[in-house]
């Protein structure tokens, strides 16, 4: 063996090169949030005006907070948000376990017809969503903002493909023990898909905490408004108002996603790892 | 004690996966394939308007929309819009991935600065873009200013307003198809590193001859993505440009929802939608037919 050669088994690691790219483009990346938090929490004057002797303040949160009804937005944000993962989950719990472990006429069809969903989003059948709303009287209604998502194509194939990996021999123990197949599904094969439906709650989550198009049509009162849709009538009717109050709204809008990924960066990006991995 | 019969199952249990089945399968057919359908029927129809019903009119709403110069500047826009954001973000989340496999000075820092606007709301991010753009105040500005360059409105400009919108695009989803690069990565046997450093490979012919065609697959799964994203993501467009200046800037997705929902021609509107969906469509055939057969080294 060459001398040379244990030298060059590091031959691939990155050089300085390389680590200050790495760097310029991370900075680049993170410099619009640096940007806005900085506008955030500094007087208007030095928004654009960069000093390390402005002073703090966070009155650009107390004005944006009181110049629209946030708190409302965020209630129903999360209620939204709540609402929409509940169905989600229960009733992609049922179809998949359906799809997994139950033999019916159709079936390949009707798992077809689900996976149409995947490529046909819901955000692209605006006209023909909105007059069902119409028709059901929901237009203006957190529940119509909810309603087309209630069933995630992406969930029941995601579930399905963990529930199709989970031993037969489990559910038969438990079938011999005398549980009914309900009982096999919260027991058994919830479970043990606990890790999917992690992932998939904080995809999920992220989704529909941003989601703006479908929610900006439905919505035309404050109760019925998402965070996405307040911020931006916020933003777009008050024009004139300066942008530190703008950043701060945004920022506000923003920030519980933002901290939840801060603090579980790991989880968040496994997440959306396992969820994008099929 | 039952037993369960898996070759010929019992009626009860047909019956019994129907069922589990139905409360999903309802609400994807009330707001998916209904409305895929009505879409494509609603087409040839005209638009209700007060008192008058709507009637059979053929194809007169495509006909609208070969004689509307908004589509098709729509239609070019999306295209350039496409044709940019998805190999500029699918290059830069590839460099991510690759920098942030490897042992480098603070790590952490690189993956959480790259896959933040992921997780951020179009519609707050755009706002703090919008800010960026803004003539003779925002950031951008300040900087062509110290560099001594011409103050310019990037998102009131007809030259440069789709290039803007473009940019934030990019922005956004780089760090989300930057994670499907990583996972593929670090699936990769590591012997094959030290196999090629043994062979004296140089990092280049490591990268094309090894990594390039091994993360194939994941490129095109990426692809996949990124023409979608192309399609739907509009969010921005509303915040920055709103489509203008003069359409500059308009998507199609932006334009269906000025037809459908600013001029309320839920007609025309229908007619737009059935060209998106035979686009999301295509789409998905070519993964269908052509990728799902063609790419597999596992």
């Amino acid at each position: 063996m060459k001398p040379s050669a244990p030298s060059r088994l590091v031959y691939n690691d990155p050089g300085w090169i390389d680590t200050l790219a790495a760097w310029l483009l991370a900075l680049l990346w993170i410099l619009p949030l640096v940007y806005a938090v900085w506008t955030a929490f500094h007087p208007s004057e030095y928004s654009t005006r960069f000093s390390l002797l402005a002073p703090l303040t966070l009155d650009n949160f107390a004005h944006a907070w009181a110049a629209a009804p946030f708190a409302r937005y965020f209630l129903n944000t999360m209620l939204l948000v709540g609402m929409i993962l509940g169905c989600q989950l229960v009733l992609s719990t049922l179809a998949a376990y359906a799809f997994a472990r139950y033999e019916f006429p159709g079936k390949n069809l009707l798992f077809a017809l689900v996976l149409v969903q995947l490529m046909i989003m819901p955000d692209i059948l605006l006209v023909e969503n909105y007059k069902t709303m119409a028709r059901l009287g929901l237009v203006d209604t957190l529940l119509a903002v909810g309603l087309p998502y209630f069933a995630s194509a992406f969930a029941i194939f995601l579930l399905r493909q963990t529930f199709l990996g989970i031993p037969r021999e489990l559910d038969e123990a438990a079938r011999v023990e005398g549980a009914s197949a309900m009982q096999i599904l919260w027991r058994i094969y919830v479970p043990l898909a606990r890790p999917v439906y992690t992932a998939f709650a904080l995809v999920s989550v992220s989704f529909h905490w941003n989601n703006f198009l479908w929610p900006v049509i439905i919505t035309n009162s404050v109760t019925a408004r998402p965070l996405t849709v307040g911020l931006q009538v916020f933003s777009s009717t008050d024009q004139g108002v300066d942008w530190s109050i703008i950043t701060a709204a945004t920022l506000m809008t923003s920030a519980p996603l933002l901290i939840g990924f801060l603090l579980f960066q790991r989880q968040f990006v496994q997440s959306f790892m396992r969820a994008g991995i099929k | 004690m039952r037993t369960i019969d898996r070759t010929s199952p019992s009626g009860s249990t047909a019956v019994q996966g129907w069922l589990l089945l139905l409360p999903a399968f309802i609400l994807l057919l009330a707001f998916t394939h209904y409305p895929a359908v009505a879409t494509l029927i609603d087409s040839f129809y005209s638009t209700p308007k007060g008192a008058r019903p709507s009637v059979w009119v053929g194809l007169d709403n495509y006909d609208v929309m070969v004689h509307d110069p908004v589509f098709w500047k729509a239609a070019t826009n999306n295209l350039w819009f496409a044709l940019a954001t998805i190999p500029c973000s699918i290059g830069i989340a590839m460099a991510m991935a690759l920098w942030v496999n490897e042992r480098m000075t603070g790590r952490g820092f690189l993956r959480m600065a790259y896959f933040t606007p992921t997780v951020l709301p179009m519609i707050a991010v755009a706002n703090i873009w919008l800010f960026f753009y803004t003539p003779g105040y925002g950031l951008l500005e300040q900087i062509a200013g110290l560099l001594g360059l011409p103050a310019h409105n990037w998102l009131g400009d007809q030259h440069t307003a789709l290039g803007a919108i473009t940019v934030v695009a990019i922005w956004k989803e780089s760090g989300f198809f930057m994670i499907f690069y990583l996972a593929a990565l670090q699936s990769l046997n590591p012997s094959l590193r030290e196999a090629a450093a043994i062979e004296g490979a140089s990092r280049g012919y490591f990268f094309r001859r090894v990594l390039w065609p091994l993360l194939m697959p994941t490129t095109l799964f990426v692809m996949i993505n990124a023409v979608i994203n192309a399609v739907r993501m509009v969010d921005h467009v509303f915040v920055l440009t709103r489509g203008g200046p003069d359409n500059a800037s308009t998507l199609l997705v932006y334009h269906l929802f000025q037809v459908g929902f600013s001029y309320w021609d839920t007609g025309y509107a229908a007619a737009i939608t059935v060209v998106l969906l035979a686009v999301l469509a295509s789409v998905a055939l070519f993964q269908f037919f052509v990728l799902d057969r063609k790419v597999h080294y596992k």
